[in-house]
């Protein structure tokens, strides 16, 4: 192999592996260490200046961070990397101070926001302090998108989202709520410099199956019930209830018809419960609240008796798999089943909708109804209209509109500059050696061998008694401590530097994890088969040296490496040092330029 | 020093061997050695051979002396039995604990100062008697615990850190174990472990006084130019005469090298050494051979390593002694007491 060139932003980006897998590219580690210090506030403004949302995202994140912590890789399970996130907002203390100030002169330039979530409050963060003249548009009356109006109240309390959005708004914006916009060329013709479309996937699908029609008043979509019940429009359900649909809003579904007076609340999915889309973590918490997962069952038709829902009938399937292993379903021939309800709740998907965009502005669909959007400047086929959330690829989560709303963020900041938004600024990257003394290094290397703490829970029995009392109820500082402890560090790097190495083996007889190997260069595949320890995981990139004085090279394998510092610690000629890695993405203003 | 002790997480893959034993299991505590000693290496290099060999660590007794190499039993078999001894006295101590329990695996470890220098009397007597152990000298040619002078085994006109000449002979202990009886001798080098790991497992299943001269560069005060006893002057001196693989008993035979080429030699354990030879006319079975070879070498700055003599029909000192088969701790008061009659018979016997 090729010595490894760490070179630009990715190598080393890589190895952290939260960081990179966070569509935001939140510093992970940097803002744990800080939780760890007990600097609350310095960790929120680290999540808050990349993520925008900490308070919000640390109970509500689809969290691809976890599945791809390392720790997961070295022992059972990651580290809770959302939990932790909201001890910061939890516990810091008032940072009014040190947001943006609201900016007093207008930089000339204004920018229309279709649709006040999470990605059009991201352009808005990052667009408002280099004086931008905002308008913000949304049909509701608060500010929040699907924020507010989908996810539970028991998952996450009114007060964090006014707290959070007013960051945003409190930087200076002109709010149009309650003001729907119903035509994109009326829109244009207001002459905006630009406009940014965030009005997520608002539509949920429904099932136009026999009896949807007589049964229509106990049917409900998904979507729509659950804001129904956040705005207090309905205070409560039937006492049987069926939720058709396996992704997160199914488990919001049935765990708030347990609360709103459902007492046999079932799901129902046409899946396997492993290939349910809703994540793990929203399976359990739906089990533990008594509502079973029934699965492999296609609902078939609605029955009804004088206009009113009694139950669902249901064809059993089973699973078949294709020589590419691709999954179909297919009837099990076993006797349609039947379940009784007072309810149903339709949450088998969301769409995007457009109907208030005209087709003859200039803007090009595809044949699905989505707009032509280019996935870097997000900029659609009308220059200055920008789509970015849900509204710009379909149906995603938070973190992946506030990635989408930073990156059109500096797409708009660059068009308006007059630049080529083709041409994308680099992330910031700093490396610093954290070495102190012989032994000594700025991080905490010694990782803790405690597995994964539990998110303490309110009682059951209370909390399923009203609607808007959080289940959840956080760590506490002194847990939080210990599962900060379960980092690993990934962001402070093992750097080799040849020139140093005597060859003493020092590192490979210390490596608890077999990271380390001296031996004879080979082209890859033979490599990862004759290093100490396997390196099957061909995700995780092999750290490669020029030709030693014996001839051999050094690889490590960079999988399952504890970031302990022992090899450096045990190297006598400093070949190996610990460098922290600080990748800060660049966002809309002048460095970006 | 390192301040952590090593983490416990290890690598997901990590193998286990019959005893259900992972490598890990075999570590001891974190060295307080500088870092890049060649002993760490050496401690590496016994963990990795009692891990292959499926020694239960409980049957298992390591001893040495005093010195940076005798600090090292205590960074391996953290679940053997250990004695520190004091300084030169480790093969006496190592002889009376055989005699006593006759069933453990001992391991002496040993440096340069504790053999050749204070302990050399106590090292040529416990090999000469044969005691079945693996005698493992951790030779850096420097007394590095007292800031770097030259030891007994620093080659003559060899250079210290601050350039002063050595006028004083070195002691060569490979030849001082072939002349003293010695039933398996070995050289090797702490930055080859492929070398060395074999050469542990071979010495550790042999029965018999088994010795490996392990030259173990001290990187803070002997791993200059002018040194016989660096990293880079080994690797540049280095003349193996054999590559060696020890197949253990209950394994089947897979290793195939071309005939005439490889010597299997059968073990008394039932284990057989395949020795693949690199230096032609090299025989490990010819004591006077290997001493002649070795000088020869020597005299021209090679530093011959190796498998360098080996008797596979060795006896050790209980057989040489007809002591008692069993340990003595588990004799019983009525093997220990045989009565009046038996005293009779044996006062009769003298008479």
């Amino acid at each position: 192999m090729q010595r490894t060139s760490t070179e630009g932003p990715d190598y080393f980006h890589k190895v952290v592996d939260c960081q990179w897998a966070c569509p935001a590219h939140t510093p992970v580690p940097e803002y744990i260490r800080l939780i760890a210090e007990g600097r609350y506030s310095d960790a929120y403004m680290v999540n808050w200046k990349s993520n925008v949302f900490p308070g919000i995202l640390g109970r509500t994140c689809d969290r691809p961070c976890e599945p791809a912590c390392r720790r997961g890789r070295v022992e059972d399970e990651p580290v809770a990397i959302c939990r932790l996130k909201r001890v910061a907002a939890d516990n810091k203390e008032d940072i009014t101070g040190r947001l943006p100030a609201p900016v007093a002169v207008s930089n000339g330039k204004r920018v229309a926001l279709v649709g006040a979530g999470p990605a059009s409050l991201t352009v808005a963060r990052d667009l408002a302090p280099l004086g931008y003249e905002l308008t913000l548009f949304d049909g509701e009356a608060k500010a929040g998108g699907m924020v507010r109006s989908q996810i539970p109240r028991f998952r996450l309390p009114e007060e964090v989202i006014d707290e959070e959005v007013g960051y945003i708004t409190g930087l200076g914006m002109e709010m149009r709520l309650g003001d729907r916009v119903d035509s994109l060329k009326a829109l244009l013709a207001e002459n905006y410099d630009a406009i940014f479309i965030g009005s997520g996937a608002p539509r949920g699908r429904d099932l136009d199956l026999p009896g949807r029609q007589e049964a229509a008043a106990n049917i409900h979509i998904g979507i729509d019930w659950l804001s129904n019940v956040s705005f207090g429009h309905v205070e409560k359900i039937g006492r049987r209830v069926i939720v058709l649909g396996g992704g997160n809003t199914a488990m919001d579904c049935c765990r708030t018809s347990r609360r709103l007076g459902g007492k046999d609340v079932k799901v129902i999915v046409r899946s396997g419960f492993e290939e349910m889309k809703a994540s793990p973590w929203e399976k359990e918490d739906a089990i533990h609240e008594d509502i079973p997962i029934l699965n492999f069952l296609v609902p078939k038709a609605f029955t009804h008796d004088n206009g009113r829902l009694t139950g669902v009938t249901f064809e059993k399937v089973r699973p078949e798999y294709d020589a590419k292993g691709r999954r179909s379903l297919v009837p099990s021939g076993e006797p349609d089943e039947h379940y009784e309800c007072d309810d149903v709740l339709v949450a088998v998907g969301q769409e995007n909708a457009f109907p208030w965009i005209e087709r003859d502005v200039g803007l090009t669909f595809d044949d699905w109804g989505m707009p032509k959007v280019d996935p870097l400047t997000f900029q659609s086929t009308l220059p200055n209209v920008f789509f970015g959330g849900d509204a710009a690829f379909g149906p995603k989560n938070i973190i992946w509109a506030v990635a989408h709303g930073h990156d059109a963020a500096v797409s708009i900041d660059k068009l308006c500059n007059g630049e080529d938004i083709a041409v994308r600024p680099p992330p910031g990257t700093s490396m610093v050696s954290q070495k102190m003394g012989i032994h000594e290094w700025s991080y905490d290397n010694d990782p803790a061998n405690d597995t994964r703490y539990r998110v303490p829970l309110r009682d059951k029995g209370e909390s399923l008694r009203d609607v808007r009392l959080e289940v959840e109820l956080g760590f506490d500082r002194a847990i939080a401590y210990r599962e900060t402890q379960r980092c690993l560090n990934c962001d402070v790097q093992t750097v080799f530097v040849e020139a140093a190495c005597i060859e003493c083996d020092a590192c490979v007889d210390i490596c608890p994890t077999d990271c380390i190997t001296f031996t004879e260069n080979g082209e890859e595949d033979d490599l990862r088969g004759r290093l100490k320890a396997p390196a099957p995981n061909l995700e995780q990139a092999l750290y490669v040296s020029g030709d030693l004085p014996t001839g051999r090279v050094m690889v490590k394998d960079e999988d399952v490496c504890l970031h302990c510092g022992l090899c450096a610690e045990r190297c006598p000629t400093g070949a190996w040092d610990m460098q922290k890695f600080l990748l800060e993405m660049t966002h809309a203003g002048g460095s970006c330029r | 020093m390192t301040y952590i002790t090593k983490p416990q997480l290890h690598h997901p893959q990590l193998k286990t061997n019959a005893l259900g034993y992972t490598r890990r299991d075999y570590e001891g505590s974190v060295s307080t050695l500088c870092a890049g000693c060649g002993h760490d290496s050496i401690s590496s290099a016994i963990i990795q051979a009692c891990f292959e060999l499926d020694l239960p660590p409980h049957r298992v007794a390591k001893l040495s002396g005093i010195g940076c190499s005798s600090k090292t039993p205590d960074y391996f078999l953290g679940n053997s039995h250990g004695f520190n001894t004091v300084h030169g006295r480790m093969p006496s101590v190592l002889t009376g604990a055989n005699l006593a329990n006759r069933d453990l695996i001992y391991l002496g470890v040993s440096g340069d100062g504790d053999s050749a220098s204070i302990g050399l009397g106590q090292f040529a007597h416990s090999i000469r008697r044969g005691v079945n152990m693996l005698y493992i000298v951790e030779n850096n040619g420097v007394y590095g615990l007292t800031k770097g002078q030259f030891s007994a085994t620093s080659d003559k006109g060899s250079k210290s850190k601050k350039g002063v000449i050595n006028h004083d002979a070195g002691i060569d202990l490979v030849s001082l174990a072939l002349q003293m009886g010695a039933t398996f001798v070995a050289r090797s080098f702490s930055g080859d472990k492929t070398q060395l790991v074999p050469l542990i497992k071979a010495a550790l299943s042999h029965k018999g006084a088994a010795f490996i001269d392990c030259i173990s560069p001290c990187v803070q005060f002997n791993n200059h130019a002018g040194s016989t006893k660096s990293y880079d002057y080994v690797r540049e001196h280095n003349e193996a005469v054999n590559r060696m693989d020890l197949v253990p008993a209950r394994e089947t035979i897979t290793i195939d090298y071309a005939p005439g080429e490889t010597v299997p030699v059968a073990q008394h354990d039932g284990s057989v050494l395949h020795l693949h030879k690199l230096a032609e006319h090299y025989d490990p079975s010819d004591r006077v051979g290997a001493l002649a070879y070795l000088q020869s070498r020597q005299a021209l700055g090679e530093i011959v390593t190796g498998l360098l003599f080996l008797d596979p029909e060795a006896r050790d000192l209980h057989e040489n002694l007809g002591t008692v088969d069993a340990p003595l701790n588990t004799l019983s008061e009525r093997e220990l007491v045989p009565g009046a009659q038996a005293l009779a018979r044996l006062n009769a016997a003298l008479r």
